[in-house]
């Protein structure tokens, strides 16, 4: 569909230390966060429930729940921002958007593991 | 150095500057570029040079007196001709020059020409920005133009009345984008934010004037 040299381009500039994962795997996400003149790293450990869009505007949809609290937050993944992704754990789905994952908590959430 | 360079636009994605910020940018297959003619004061009564943009382009689609215009320089498969005028610190180009990216570094700043999508017969909404009246609620006032203009006095529209009517397929220019990119190798100009026409359309790339 893209142009060859637009495919080029983003392949120069996409980032290509981000591991393989795929949506149900749980990661933890290490974001860059500045504080005055000092820079720190902030951890965010949940389940990947959506991969969206391809070349350079590619995101990921990170949840966990937090003391009964769920909370989501969308990565860019090309982004400076993020300094390194670890993969925590895989997760069998049927799916490529786990959106049903909000409506559900505790045991029922519970995703099992890849082979 | 060439006061401007032919392309083609290639399409849109974003990059991200050291600092984090994104940035939206548009590709350009600019060059490679050839003058094809130079028109001088003497002989035209005017000082400018007509690049051509050099691409693969079947002998057959071309006329033969666009041909044998692009004989005399040696330029090759140049559909698209464009002239530009010459300024001060210009290079004198002669025919069979050849103009290429590595005229133009990252931060320069140029301005783009091209020829906007056309929208066909459009109306006030999309033409004009009108605001429309409601869907629903029994609103019998969609997107019709409402009134334009008095009765019996003046007893005729308004010059400049906006309407709807023909929108897009015009010639457009955006000024001072920043470079970002340079590629030398692809003939890839990447410039910063929106560029006019479709993907695969002509453009003009011009140093930017202020």
């Amino acid at each position: 569909m893209n142009n060859a040299l637009l495919t080029k381009f983003i392949n120069k500039n996409r980032r290509t230390d981000t591991p393989e994962f795929r949506p149900g795997d749980t990661i933890r996400v290490h974001v860059k966060i500045k504080e005055g003149d000092k820079e720190r790293l902030q951890a965010f450990e949940g389940t990947v429930i959506a991969r969206k869009n391809t070349g350079m505007g590619e995101s990921i949809t990170v949840r966990k729940v937090s003391f009964g609290q769920g909370v989501e937050r969308i990565f860019p993944l090309n982004a400076r921002v993020i300094d390194h992704i670890d993969l925590v754990r895989t997760g069998r789905v049927r799916r490529a958007k786990l959106y049903y994952l909000r409506g559900l908590k505790g045991k029922a959430a519970r995703l099992r593991e890849r082979e | 150095m060439s006061p401007g360079i032919l392309g083609k636009k290639i399409g849109m994605t974003q990059v991200f500057r050291p600092d984090g910020q994104a940035v939206p940018v548009t590709l350009l297959k600019a060059g490679p570029c050839m003058v094809v003619q130079r028109k001088t004061p003497n002989t035209d009564g005017y000082d400018a040079v007509q690049l051509g943009f050099i691409e693969f382009i079947k002998p057959s689609r071309l006329t033969k007196p666009h041909t044998g215009h692009l004989k005399k320089a040696g330029a090759e498969g140049a559909r698209f001709l464009r002239e530009l005028p010459l300024r001060p610190g210009d290079d004198d180009l002669k025919p069979g020059d050849k103009v290429l990216v590595d005229q133009f570094k990252p931060k320069d700043k140029v301005d783009v020409i091209g020829v906007s999508k056309g929208r066909g017969f459009a109306g006030l909404v999309k033409r004009h920005h009108f605001r429309g009246g409601a869907d629903t609620h029994g609103s019998m006032f969609h997107r019709a133009p409402g009134s334009i203009g008095a009765s019996s006095f003046p007893s005729r529209v308004l010059p400049g009345m906006r309407m709807a009517g023909h929108m897009g397929s015009e010639r457009v220019t955006v000024r001072n984008l920043e470079v970002i990119d340079v590629d030398t190798e692809d003939n890839v100009l990447v410039v910063k934010g929106a560029v006019p026409g479709p993907n695969g359309g002509y453009v003009v790339v011009r140093r930017a004037k202020r």
